[in-house]
């Protein structure tokens, strides 16, 4: 009997551990259903690609970072605004034109809202835009290389905020100022606010092929903060809405001035109607001062060229340009649904939404359903333009994104939710808490004509005890839910580069094919690229010295250079002659004040190297590039400013 | 009984350690560390005898795309001269046509080797440094210094090769 079961208790065990091995390590039912579901649902197998790709601002960092969904991994930390030594981005030579504005090199800025390219009003993720917020700026990234390629300086801005959202054919990239200040900037008193300062929305048209940008023209507002934007699309393609808060036209105190009125504005703008106007010629050409900076990939070079005017729309010299919605409680965000119908303000001191319809709002312009005007720019009356309201769904609500089926999903700052509600019938259908207090929130292709509604990813600006403790200044967050069901479901909590506003998605099936594995050698234009070793030489000029270097595992050439003296002013011009996927190599020099390179396949960059003292000075790669990468290394030996050596180069010569 | 439950036992362990991904991926491991002892043991005969740059072996193919490649008697000298200015940019930082560099020099390599071959170890380095006996040799002769893949068309490295038959011997 003993001996029965023992063998039975056996073979069961047996037959357990063989079933267990079957099906593999995720069979944990034991540890219950759904920890186990939520675990698979954000599991993305090493070797495996994620499904999409988010790009998430990097805020007071000024970049951009690309992560994976669902998997919440972070595969790079693209620089935009920002020096970065990583990348040598603003160090070497050929960047730094790319962080010129005018009011000089700048090598920071605070980087606010990533907006996709658009086709038709789908993501087409040929380019990502973004704005810097302290010095105005837009800059281009492209998808193939993952590279900033394009900034644009805003004249007339201050607080660039509004931006940079695209229309629905990337005709245009807007950025609206949040500060109003005096146009032009003239010494006056802050006083003299009221009706002499201006709030100016940039419309920067992009080059259909290339992406090019052009300062096409500004609308010159009255003095309000011009908080977030968003463009119409479907039958509102044309028109833009920028939210607005300070109509009461404070200059101090405005946490109380700014919030006296019941309602601000939100703005629409009809941008075809510019354009008209534009034609016309009915535009004042301003002086102006700024700068417009591209980064051309055959050349690996940047150029600065300063800008000295910009077109300026006056809205009470063109009627019909734009008209203001009334919306209440100081809306943040401005968001459109993806049948361009519905204008969805959060008015942010406020625990309802704002729903305005387009279509009532074309019938109110045409039947002149005004309640009054500001500055010649006439106010639809509130009821007139409203499609209704989603009614105490939470407190402070901050941005709304959309899915595919009809639902609306809004962050509430004050009480840390995020919210999903019906289009049309406005009402609530699941709240999910946030951890903590979430800002902006994000679904793939979520403000297009076409969302992904599979997840969204909310961005907190306080995570406190959510991660291990890292002193006083703690990580910054995303979270990630899963929205294909009625209920939301929380998966994932990663944390993300500086502080996360606005991010966008796309998914991974239109980005990858186009991204670049290498830099073509033949297509190489740089000033001072080597496309062969013979070609290899170091040049002086007065004290300036030129290397035309090469790089190749495992060596440069040349690797001992011998007559530059103390007193010179190095240039290494280093090219990477490997054509081969992922085998980027690095430089550093003793003492060089800057960064390294990193130069990928068929790229040539440029560092200084200023020597300061006599010896023999060691350089070498700092990218782990082969067996022998501890062997990349080279010497330059330098002479007192005296010395009459002669300049010499070599590898391989004993 | 004992010794039955014991044996049961074992048999729950043998089929625990024989399940799952894990435990394969570890003996790979351990066979590549053994391929690097076999290769040792292969390049011994260099100490001895010929080192594998100078071993002729005029029916090894190599792994790669490249099958079959009948060789006009002529050489056909826009071919050649497309290869020279080929070689100049895409190879020269790691082989000079008639000196050891970091690799062999390519003068008179078809006297040693298939025309298959040459473009083969040009067009699929990687794998050809793992797979092909006389590739993983030369990496071992040339220090572990890999043969980079430039990305080259098939194209490209005919030109190449017609280029290589011009080379003459100093």
């Amino acid at each position: 009997m003993k001996r029965l079961s023992i063998i039975f208790l056996a073979v069961t065990s047996l037959a357990l551990v063989i079933s267990s091995c079957n099906t593999g390590s995720r069979d944990t039912k034991s540890n219950g259903a759904l920890a186990s579901n939520v675990a698979e649902k954000v599991y993305v197998a090493p070797g495996e690609h994620d499904e999409f790709y988010a790009f998430i601002s990097g805020g007071f960092s000024g970049q951009l970072s690309v992560y994976g969904l669902p998997s919440g991994r972070l595969f790079k930390v693209i620089p935009v605004f920002s020096q970065d030594p990583e990348k040598a981005w603003g160090y070497n030579e050929e960047t730094k034109p790319m962080l010129n504005t005018s009011y000089g090199f700048i090598p920071w800025d605070d980087s606010h809202h990533p907006d996709i390219s658009q086709t038709n009003g789908e993501v087409d993720g040929r380019w990502v835009f973004i704005n810097g917020n302290n010095t105005p700026r837009i800059a281009k990234i492209d998808l193939s290389t993952f590279e900033t390629t394009e900034i644009m300086e805003v004249p007339n801005s201050a607080g660039n905020h509004s931006s940079a959202f695209v229309t629905e054919n990337t005709e245009y990239v807007v950025a609206g100022t949040r500060f109003s200040v005096p146009v032009p900037q003239q010494d006056i008193s802050i006083k003299e606010y009221k009706g002499k300062f201006k709030g100016a929305v940039s419309f920067i048209s992009i080059e259909p092929e290339h992406g090019h940008m052009e300062m096409a023209f500004q609308i010159l507002l009255p003095g309000f903060d011009y908080d977030l934007a968003h463009p119409g699309r479907g039958a509102s393609h044309g028109w833009f809405f920028f939210s607005t808060y300070n109509s009461e036209e404070s200059h101090t105190l405005m946490e109380v001035n700014a919030s006296q009125n019941d309602k601000d504005f939100i703005a629409a703008i009809n941008w075809k109607k510019a354009e008209e106007y534009i034609k016309q010629g009915k535009f004042k050409t301003m002086p102006a001062n700024y700068a417009h900076n591209v980064y051309d990939d055959k050349t690996h070079t940047a150029t600065s060229t300063m800008k000295k005017e910009v077109k300026v729309l006056d809205p009470a010299d063109c009627p019909g340009l734009v008209y203001f919605l009334p919306t209440p409680k100081s809306p943040h965000g401005c968001d459109v649904d993806p049948t361009g119908e519905y204008i969805v303000g959060n008015g942010k001191l406020s625990a309802d939404l704002t729903v305005h319809s387009f279509s009532k709002m074309m019938e109110a312009i045409k039947n002149e359903k005004f309640d009054g005007d500001a500055y010649g720019i006439p106010i639809i009356k509130f009821e007139e333009s409203l499609a209704g309201v989603v009614s105490q769904a939470g407190l402070g609500p901050l941005h709304t994104e959309f899915d595919d089926k009809g639902n609306g999903y809004t962050t509430f700052f004050i009480s840390s939710e995020v919210v999903k509600w019906k289009v049309g019938t406005w009402e609530v259908i699941d709240r999910k808490p946030t951890y903590y207090s979430v800002g902006h929130l994000m679904i793939p292709g979520g403000n297009s004509r076409k969302p992904f509604g599979k997840y969204v990813v909310a961005m907190n600006k306080i995570t406190k005890d959510r991660y291990l403790p890292t002193g006083p200044e703690v990580t910054q967050s995303a979270q990630l839910y899963d929205i294909t069901g009625e209920k939301m479901e929380l998966l994932l909590d990663f944390p993300t580069i500086g502080e996360p506003h606005y991010a966008a998605g796309i998914p991974a099936d239109l980005v990858k094919p186009r991204s670049k594995k290498i830099f073509k050698l033949e297509e190489n234009e740089h000033k001072y690229g080597v496309k062969s070793s013979e070609e290899v030489r170091v040049e002086r000029n007065g004290n300036e010295v030129h290397v035309y270097m090469t790089m190749i595992r495992s060596h440069f050439t040349p690797d001992n250079i011998e007559g530059i003296k103390v007193g010179d002013k190095v240039y290494f011009h280093v090219t990477n002659l490997e054509q081969d996927y992922d085998v980027p190599h690095g430089i550093s020099m003793i003492g060089a004040n800057t960064s390294e390179l990193l130069i990928m396949p068929g790229q040539t960059e440029t560092f200084v190297w200023e020597p300061k003292q006599v010896g023999v000075w060691p350089f070498y790669c700092t990218d782990f590039c082969s067996a022998l990468h501890q062997e990349m290394q080279g010497y330059v030996r330098v002479s007192p400013t005296s010395s009459d050596i002669k300049l010499s180069w070599s590898l391989g010569e004993d | 009984m004992i010794k039955l439950s014991k044996l049961i036992l074992l048999l729950i362990a043998a089929f625990l350690i024989s399940c799952g991904g894990k435990e394969e991926k570890a003996e790979e491991q351990i066979k590549i560390g053994k391929k690097t002892t076999t290769t040792q043991k292969e390049t011994k005969p260099i100490s001895t005898g010929v080192p594998a740059s100078q071993k002729i072996d005029l029916t090894n193919k190599g792994v790669g795309p490249i099958k079959k490649l009948d060789l006009p008697a002529t050489i056909d000298e826009p071919m050649a001269s497309t290869g020279k200015e080929l070689f100049k940019v895409k190879c020269m930082a790691c082989h000079k046509t008639h000196k050891k560099f970091i690799g062999p020099p390519p003068v008179g390599i078809l006297e040693k080797r298939t025309p298959e071959w040459i473009m083969n170890m040009i067009l699929n380095p990687e794998k050809m440094v793992v797979e092909d006996p006389l590739a993983k040799e030369l990496l071992v002769e040339h220090n572990g210094s890999p043969m980079a893949n430039q990305s080259l068309t098939e194209e490209e490295a005919r030109a190449i090769l017609e280029y290589f038959r011009t080379l003459k011997k100093e």
